[in-house]
């Protein structure tokens, strides 16, 4: 063997040899050779206690001679025979061993099974037309599987309590739960708040939150993702939809640099959920409620539909030529210096690009971003509150984004700045402009999805995309460059920022043949050395790394402590 | 050895051989320290500390002693199993959980005796490095917690604890922790979870050998109260003369608790596999009741498989092979096995003929229902719905079927759950099914095949897909 | 009326923890005891009294006393009397004791359930339970009359007499 080789264990799975890094549980083993083995207290992220035993399998090793005996005759391939072991193992907590057989389709694996599924459904309320988890329940998922038809339990089910509120977001239905603990190593091990627990014993056993208490942390939603079934439900999702009408996209969140992965539902245009997507470079299988919650606003009536021109003291509702129109008469009669370009760490790279040809285009002589800044929590949510603030440093090549927010108000007092084209920025409240100082501007144009007191006193508004209605690329806090996916159209006329720019370069007579999205991206490619050689493809569903940061996110540190510890898979 | 007078009435049976129990019932006995003194008391705890800690572990395992907790491991091979090169601290539990249905014999030791305990521990603890032991004892002994602790602070106080015992530099703290009523704690890592101020649920094992991660997550010996004593013992007279007792493989003597249909109820320690069931029953117990006859014997604690009297077991591989009748079986752990029972805690329980096999089954499932820690899906499921059932078919309530479902649901238990509790709550389900399906059928009624209680089952089915 | 802990009794628990040097957490047991042998029983004030001495959450306090029988969470009888449920015991009488103490002591056992197993007499005398093996299953029928042990009970009225 060499010595590469000496760490790889050989283990045979339903017939098959595979080889796997020593340590490896069996139940990841299966999973590499593509075989599923059901499991429901089980989560890579979190300590194994082995209690839901779904997923027992038939195992075995090699042969142990009696005394006297020969050793077993290694086959051609230096395998040993498997002398298959009576009693079924976990696959979630064993750990493979050389020359382990794993049978998950034998009649034993089947019969263990049917058992546990059985025994789970016996007290189990089967109520699945009423249960908000129906559709992805992973108990209604194996019964089917691997359940029986009609139950032998003819006895009075146990009750529990029902509908308990343990939290501002969250309700507890006790009858459904199978006391996984999922949701309790959840809160202890990962968000330190060790709010739940079990009360009682045996089969009366009910999982609770301490009387008086909540279960109220930041990341209280993420013990409804990985409940199994339907005990935990979020208020703000429950009987909202049925999730198999649902249309599901992979994209980030954008409320701060970290840019968890999420998976968004929807269902013809209207979010109704969303939920961390795994990426253990980011945010390993968690996000905090704020973020997750933080979508409501897109449909809300604030929302800005049409282009906006102002004719005297009031906004009139114009079509996008005649505002982009207005906007580059404006602009046509003053100086390249008269001009200030405020951009946003909201947008994706592709609109910076834009950005940076508009700047270059007008000659703009100022150019910033507005920073938006908070506490960092410790565990995914970072200081920077924007999702992009590399992508501005890399793209729109500021050094130091925010700093030049005082000279452009003091460019505005003195009368030097006549014109602010301020995207994807509410100045008055996000920048602390006055309307004021705005109004001492010849020309204000703002893009911005929401109307907002800085839309209030611009010359132009125009009505753009939110971050569910685009597409592009960003880069997180560590230096990862990471897709933003399209999930819905955006209401009435409304356009995203790259288009925006492109008519108004357009507009002011320039000129390029940008139509979609990815041409921005090749552009890119060419113009940034850093994204140099790279395809929109490559950068796939979890993002690639693309600089040194020399930033790390503190709860996938914690992770690694544990992973490293043996106590978690990770 | 005659010297020894006992209370009136306690004198030990003559087939006895005391060791462990020598000074328990005797009349001019107490449990001070000065007592134990006066007969050698802590002199092999001298020996010890003198001994090198491994040669004393070679005495144990060449003595060839088996756990009496119930599992009958051997003692020497559980501490060797401490992990060699450890740099934690390791740690001593005794097992005074003492919660098996059928036995008591731990009682005994810790209300008369609690010295021997507790040289066996210290000796124990020097043998294995551990300088922190706790003595797990159940809630339900609150007179023999304060004994102990009352023997602890003398042991302190005559040097036999604490700082550089005996000059021998060896440091050793032994503590009482009580538990609070569950038979779950005797089970050695739901006991280490409980001591740890958790709920007492069970590890899975692998990786939680208490040997290699047990309490605090480091090496810890756990080991029943007669299990300890006995290490005292070893030392006293050797390991070869002490293997000289009872039955190869099955050495040494061990304490029977005997209980239910027999004249003369009690404790007797005899040379493991020198007496047999007939013997213990007959002439120990002193028969069975007046005009009753033997229906069953359950032979180590309740949740030991349950022989019927009529059986004819077949011990014993090729030319050895024999077979006995329930009176002839000796009473040690391997021909218990092979009867396809155990010895497990020792506890004897004689049902005769005026006892409904239902009840019996009915009494045990309640227990089990009532003791399951709830933690895996199997047991906890399992043992309430077994209970539910023998409820029914005690009540005139249950058909046929009931007890078909009834076999299936301990079935789907045994072998499928975190800890042993998943077994010894099967197993009198399944034997007493296997051995006495016809009573128990001959109790349920036909006409409530299709009467369901829960009408929600019904509809089961369909409301899956 | 709020929950204090007097001096003594909190020098008593402070001193139990120091059994458990690598973990305090290993004292939650003991500190129960205390409390419960103090006040009769463990209510909500006295779980929250036993996380804040022992650092740990309200819930992780909760658990352990919801787990185990010999914790109560209602007031008991002054003399509370815990009668052997279990195989040995039953077959030597023990369900018929438990109602011939009943029976005697005037407590009605009618409301008991699994969330709620104790029984109370009238006149708050005695409270009564089934305990599971008490491990002298030779000397059957037995029975705990609060920390006194009590084998081969037959002479009910001579039982209860002693603890009036
Ligand atoms: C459900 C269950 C209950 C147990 N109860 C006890 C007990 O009360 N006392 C005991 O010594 N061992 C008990 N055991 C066995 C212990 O787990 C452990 O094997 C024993 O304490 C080891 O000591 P020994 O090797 O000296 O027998 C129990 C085991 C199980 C599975
Ligand atoms: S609520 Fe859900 S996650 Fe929590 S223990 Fe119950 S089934 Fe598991
Ligand atoms: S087998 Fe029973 S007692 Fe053991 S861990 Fe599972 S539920 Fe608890
Ligand atoms: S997944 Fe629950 S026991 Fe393995
Ligand atoms: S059965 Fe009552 S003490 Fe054991």
């Amino acid at each position: 063997m060499s010595e590469e080789k000496s760490d790889l264990i050989d283990v045979q799975i339903n017939g098959e040899w595979h080889s796997f890094p020593k340590g490896t549980r069996m139940i990841e083993a299966c999973r590499e050779a593509g075989v599923e083995v059901p499991h429901y207290c089980y989560h890579p992220k979190l300590t194994s206690p082995g209690n839901c035993r779904m997923c027992l399998v038939e195992m075995g090793m090699p042969p142990r001679p009696r005394p006297g005996e020969d050793p077993p005759e290694p086959d051609e391939d230096g395998h040993l025979p498997i002398s298959w072991i009576p009693r079924p193992a976990i696959a979630c907590a064993n750990t493979i061993a050389p020359n382990m057989g794993i049978n998950t389709e034998s009649a034993m694996t089947e019969e263990c099974r049917k058992g546990v599924m059985e025994l789970l459904l016996a007290n189990h309320p089967l109520d699945c037309p009423i249960c908000d988890q129906a559709g992805e329940c992973s108990l209604q998922e194996f019964s089917v599987e691997h359940g029986k038809g009609e139950s032998r339990f003819r006895e009075q089910k146990v009750k529990k309590p029902k509908n308990v509120e343990v939290g501002p977001r969250i309700r507890l239905d006790d009858e459904r739960c199978i006391m996984c603990s999922r949701c309790v190593r959840f809160t202890d091990e990962i968000a330190d708040d060790p709010v739940l627990g079990f009360t009682d014993r045996g089969s009366h056993t009910v999982l609770t939150v301490y009387p008086g208490r909540e279960l109220a942390n930041n990341y209280s939603l993420n013990t409804v993702d990985i409940c199994p079934v339907g005990a935990l439900t979020s208020n703000d999702f429950r009987f909202q939809m049925r999730v198999w009408f649902m249309k599901e996209t992979k994209t980030i969140d954008v409320n701060c640099a970290t840019g968890a992965n999420v998976t968004v539902y929807s269902r013809e245009d209207k979010i109704y959920r969303i939920t961390p997507r795994q990426n253990n470079d980011v945010n390993s299988d968690w996000m905090p409620d704020s973020h997750r919650l933080n979508f409501h606003w897109i449909e809300s009536d604030a929302r800005l539909t049409d282009p906006l021109v102002k004719k005297g003291d009031t906004h009139k509702q114009a079509t996008w030529q005649e505002a982009v129109a207005t906007s580059a008469d404006a602009l046509a009669s003053l100086e390249g210096s008269e001009i200030a370009v405020i951009a946003s760490a909201r947008m994706t790279n592709e609109e910076l690009l834009m950005t940076n040809r508009l700047v270059k285009h007008l000659g703009a002589g100022h150019v910033d971003t507005v920073t938006r800044t908070g506490e960092a929590d410790g565990y995914l949510i970072s200081a920077d509150r924007n999702p992009n603030t590399n992508g501005v440093k890399l793209v729109l090549g500021l050094d130091d984004p925010g700093s030049q927010i005082d000279a452009i108000k003091e460019g505005i007092e003195q009368g030097r700045i006549k014109a602010i084209i301020a995207l994807q920025e509410n100045l008055v409240e996000d920048a602390d402009f006055s309307a004021d100082l705005l109004g001492k501007l010849d020309f204000l144009l703002t893009s911005y999805p929401l109307a907002n007191p800085t839309a209030d006193v611009a010359h132009v508004v125009l009505p753009s995309a939110g971050w569910a209605e685009k597409s592009g690329t960003m880069i997180n806090v560590t230096g990862r460059l990471q897709r933003l996916n399209q999930v819905i159209d955006g209401p009435g006329q409304t356009l995203e920022s790259w288009e925006i720019i492109r008519d108004l370069i357009q507009a002011t007579g320039g000129g390029n043949g940008i139509y979609a999205v990815n041409d921005i991206f090749k552009q890119l490619t060419q113009e940034v050395s850093e994204f140099e050689g790279l395809t929109w493809g490559q950068i796939g569903d979890l993002g690639i790394p693309l600089i040194e940061t020399g930033e790390t996110i503190p709860l996938l540190e914690r992770e690694a402590e544990r992973k490293a510890k043996g106590l978690i898979v990770g | 050895m005659s010297a020894i007078q006992y209370r009136p009435g306690k004198e030990p049976h003559a087939k006895e051989h005391r060791v462990v129990f020598k000074n328990v019932d005797r009349a001019d006995w107490d449990t001070s320290l000065k007592t134990y003194e006066g007969e050698g008391g802590y002199e092999q705890l001298k020996k010890a500390l003198g001994m090198e800690p491994k040669a004393i572990t070679d005495e144990v395992k060449a003595a060839g002693l088996r756990g009496r907790g119930g599992a009958g491991f051997p003692a020497g091979m559980k501490w060797s199993f401490l992990p060699p090169n450890n740099e934690k601290p390791v740690y001593l539990i005794c097992n005074a959980d003492e919660s098996e249905p059928g036995t008591f014999k731990d009682r005994y030791i810790i209300h008369q005796d609690p010295h021997q305990l507790i040289e066996g521990m210290a000796i124990a603890c020097f043998a294995t490095g551990a300088h922190l032991a706790y003595i797990y004892i159940r809630e339900e002994f609150p007179e023999g917690a304060e004994i102990l602790e009352k023997a602890i602070a003398e042991a302190h106080k005559a040097g036999y604890l604490g700082k550089d015992i005996q000059g021998s530099d060896f440091d050793l703290e032994i503590y009482i922790h009580r538990g609070a009523g569950a038979y779950i704690c005797g089970e050695e890592t739901g006991l280490i979870e409980s001591l740890e101020g958790k709920r007492p649920y069970p590890r899975i094992k692998p990786p939680y050998f208490p040997a290699a991660m047990g309490l605090y997550l480091c090496p810890t010996i756990v080991n029943n109260v007669e299990t300890l004593c006995h290490v005292k013992h070893i030392l006293e007279i050797g390991s070869e003369a002490w293997a000289k007792t009872g039955t190869p493989n099955n050495t040494g003597t061990r304490i029977l608790c005997v209980s239910g249909d027999v004249k003369k109820p009690g404790y007797y320690e005899v040379q493991v596999g020198k007496v047999t069931m007939g013997e213990l029953i007959n002439d120990m117990c002193g028969g069975l009741k007046e005009g009753r006859e033997l229906k069953a014997v359950i032979p180590g604690g309740s949740s030991a498989k349950v022989l019927r009297a009529d059986e004819v077991f077949t011990v014993g591989r090729g030319d050895d092979a024999r077979e006995l009748t329930i009176w002839d079986i000796p009473m040690d752990f391997d021909t218990l096995a092979a009867c396809g029972s155990m010895a497990g805690s020792g506890g004897v329980i004689v049902i005769d003929d005026s006892r409904s096999i239902s009840w019996i089954l009915n009494n045990i499932n309640n227990f089990y229902a009532h003791e399951s820690c709830g933690q895996c899906t199997p047991c906890r499921e399992g043992v309430l719905w077994m209970k539910k059932i023998t409820d029914r078919v005690v009540a005139g309530k249950a058909s046929p079927t009931d007890i078909d479902t009834l076999e299936g649901v301990a079935k789907n238990i045994d072998g499928r759950t975190i800890c042993a509790f998943g077994e010894a709550a099967s197993w009198p389900t399944e034997s007493f099914v296997e051995k006495f399906r016809d009573e128990l059928v001959g109790d349920t009624k036909t006409e409530l095949e299709d009467d369901f209680l829960n009408a929600e089952a019904l509809t089961a089915a369909a409301n899956l897909r | 009326m709020s929950f204090a802990v007097p001096s003594d009794l909190e020098k008593e628990i402070d001193d139990r923890i120091t059994h458990y040097p690598v973990s305090k957490r290993s004292a939650v047991l003991p500190v129960l005891h205390a409390l419960q042998h103090h006040f009769g029983f463990i209510e909500e004030d006295a779980v929250e009294w036993a996380a804040a001495k022992l650092e740990l959450e309200p819930i992780q306090v909760l658990e352990v006393v919801t787990f185990y029988p010999g914790f109560r969470q209602s007031a008991p009888g002054k003399c509370h009397i815990r009668v052997c449920r279990t195989l040995s015991c039953a077959m030597a009488g023990s369900y018929e004791l438990m109602d011939s103490i009943c029976e005697k002591a005037g407590i009605d056992r009618s409301g008991v359930t699994h969330h709620n197993p104790i029984a109370v007499s009238d006149d708050g005398k005695f409270s009564i339970e089934f305990a599971e093996c008490l491990a002298s299953c030779g000397t059957g029928p037995v029975c705990l009359m609060g920390d006194d042990f009590h084998e081969a009970v037959t002479d009910v009225d001579g039982l209860l007499s002693q603890y009036k």
